[in-house]
């Protein structure tokens, strides 16, 4: 279990210089070639395309997030009460809509390139942190709230200082499962032309060299790693935090 | 004045009516025109006003939720029809090579109708037998309305007109990806989410094993099952025999099999967790063999647990079989992707439709079950 705290650094030393110099590793990805295909993909700089895919994941996960926080919050208002059974069934049914089709039905309103694939990973993003942010904010302990409105605290106070450091902990969870998801949609991405890790591998589809498909998809899947290690720490500190206001 | 769910769903329907219906295109990839309701038919602005005028009086009169699931059924039926008579109308003025597609203001006014009823659904709270029987109704009037030539004229429906057969062939493939890697999943999973249940040392390695396996995008596990695959084939005659193949549907059955077992591991173990200690040394003390013990006795009480894994791998493999698409494994994915290319966005739509359909249907189906089972216990 030791060993297990230093790997998730080793894993982003080694991704960080996989992606400064990939051509040090062709040796790794070159079994996997077949006539003397290149082992590197380097029609894009895989650098270059590693920092588009995570912009692209971290506005749409942003801009999911802040979205599905507000959301969250304003249902959960005595004003917006009316909303809440009505935002529970849409985010349990929107969640069962194949994030490919979501992606391939934003292409006629969007066009191709990066717009359709921040449309779809943020409208599929939602629901993770607005139902989170919904459990978090709904299943909070009855004496606590009413020592806060006891000590005189204004609805907006209480919100800031009780109600969203407890929830925090399964919102920022909501995240991690927006973002995790969202890292692996975007190579979708880029069968509608947007510049993600997506471009490698599909042109190792379209030219059967498997080096490009491995290499494309083994950077992908340390990005989702190190994310949901991160993410994991940060949910660990807030529910420390958590156990504090409560 | 607060804001009531009543008023969103009137102000998406009434934008839907004031949107263009459909999409008007001298061909099937020319560019398109918008067409409104009022301009479609020829009693379109009687219909837009009837429907605005229901609307108006849904936000100041507070209806029943009953009432307001049969206007909601009622209003996702006639903007289908509304559509098809619109689209039918126009083409006999066009001619044959002219394209009719649903536009904005159709999507925004089935948006508004069925947010209407999944609110009423959720705040009347029926029956199961009554969920069963609204999800029923919408069934046969889906159908209803599909098969009685209403559509044809929709450039979907044309699309699928020109390809019927294709169409089945993929549809036959999509389930058979969907159900054979959730059959295969069940096959390794259960077994071995019980063997980490008895044997608690491999807990942590086999989870671990399948957490890592759900990191690597679809696209890349799709893709590497293709050489993985053929070279297993080539080198192990019997494994060919078998049916392993690098080509064909067999590489997309693996890799949806290999998303699927981390649910059905993870949820096998939970379930077997939830088990309490006493029950299982009771059946213990009454003379159970350790299989009685876990047929009798734990799986049963796991079954929620089981069937919320199943839930979670059939939406999820229904639309992850899309990407099949894009290897040669078929599907609906086949059109999809073939549409992108061709830039036909009829053909996407032939492809995400169906795909949508499935995904909520085994997802409503799977949850009133899972209702189902949550009632038959104390």
């Amino acid at each position: 279990m030791r060993a297990g705290r230093f790997l998730p650094g080793l894993a982003a030393l080694f991704l960080l210089v996989f992606l400064l110099t990939p051509d040090s590793f062709a040796f790794l990805f070159r079994p996997l070639t077949r006539n003397n295909a290149p082992a590197i993909y380097h029609q894009t700089a895989l650098l270059r395309l590693t920092v588009s895919h995570l912009s692209i994941v971290a506005i749409a996960v942003i801009a999911s997030g802040l979205v599905g926080i507000v959301l969250g919050i304003l249902v959960t208002r005595p004003r917006g009460r009316e909303f809440l059974p009505l935002a529970r069934s849409v985010t349990a049914i929107g969640q069962t809509f194949p994030p490919v089709a979501v992606l391939a039905l934003a292409v006629p309103v969007m066009g191709f390139g990066t717009a359709p694939t921040l449309v779809a990973l943020f409208l599929y993003g939602l629901l993770p942190v607005f139902e989170n942010t919904l459990a978090g904010l709904t299943d909070q302990p009855a004496e606590i709230l009413e020592a806060a409105r006891g000590m005189g605290l204004t609805p907006l106070q209480r919100l800031w200082h009780v109600e969203l450091p407890l929830a925090l902990p399964l919102i920022i969870s909501g995240i991690r499962l927006t973002a995790v998801i969202s890292l692996g949609t975007a190579t979708i991405g880029s069968t509608v032309a947007a510049p993600t890790l997506g471009e490698v591998i599909i042109a190792g589809l379209l030219s059967s060299n498997t080096a490009y498909v491995a290499q494309g998809g083994l950077v992908v899947s340390i990005l989702a790693v190190l994310i949901h290690h991160g993410l994991s720490a940060a949910e660990t500190n807030a529910a420390r935090a958590a156990g504090r206001v409560g | 004045m607060m804001l009531r769910p009543a008023t969103v769903f009137a102000i998406l329907v009434g934008l839907g009516l004031w949107l263009p219906l459909v999409q008007f295109k001298p061909n099937r990839i020319a560019a398109g025109e918008g067409i409104r309701l009022d301009q479609a038919l020829a009693g379109g602005p009687v219909i837009a006003l009837a429907v605005l005028g229901l609307l108006v009086l849904s936000c100041i009169w507070r209806m029943p939720d009953r009432m307001r699931i049969v206007l909601a059924l009622a209003g996702m039926a006639g903007s289908l029809v509304v559509l098809g008579h619109a689209a039918r109308s126009l083409s006999v003025e066009a001619g044959n090579l002219a394209r009719l597609a649903p536009a904005s203001g159709f999507w925004l006014m089935l948006l508004g109708f069925s947010l209407m009823l999944a609110d009423g659904v959720a705040r009347l709270g029926p029956s199961l037998p009554a969920r069963w029987l609204i999800l029923g109704l919408v069934l046969v009037a889906g159908f209803g309305i599909l098969a009685s030539g209403m559509l044809d004229q929709i450039s979907v429906m044309r699309e699928y007109a020109t390809r019927r057969a294709a169409f089945l062939h993929e549809a036959k493939r999509h389930l058979q990806l969907a159900f054979g890697s959730l059959g295969l999943a069940l096959l390794v999973g259960l077994p071995l989410g019980t063997g980490i249940y008895m044997m608690r040392r491999l807990r942590g390695p086999v989870l671990a094993a399948l957490n890592i396996l759900q990191t690597i995008p679809s696209l890349a596990l799709f893709g590497i099952m293709l050489p993985l695959l053929a070279w297993l084939a080539a080198t192990l005659p019997a494994a060919g025999r078998w049916g392993v193949s690098g080509i064909g549907a067999f590489p997309a059955l693996i890799a949806l099999f290999l998303y699927a077992l981390l649910p059905v591991v993870s949820n096998t173990l939970s379930g077997l967790e939830t088990v309490p200690r006493a029950t299982r040394e009771a059946a213990v003390g009454l003379g159970m063999t350790r299989w009685q013990v876990l047929g009798q006795v734990l799986i049963p009480l796991a079954l929620p647990s089981l069937i919320a894994a199943l839930r979670i791998v059939l939406v999820q493999n229904i639309g992850l079989a899309v990407i099949a698409g894009l290897i040669g494994g078929g599907g609906f994915g086949t059109f999809v992707f073939q549409g992108l290319n061709q830039m036909a966005m009829d053909l996407v739509l032939l492809g995400t439709l169906p795909t949508i359909a499935l995904a909520l249907l085994a997802g409503i189906v799977l949850d009133l079950l899972i209702e189902h089972v949550a009632r038959g216990r104390p």
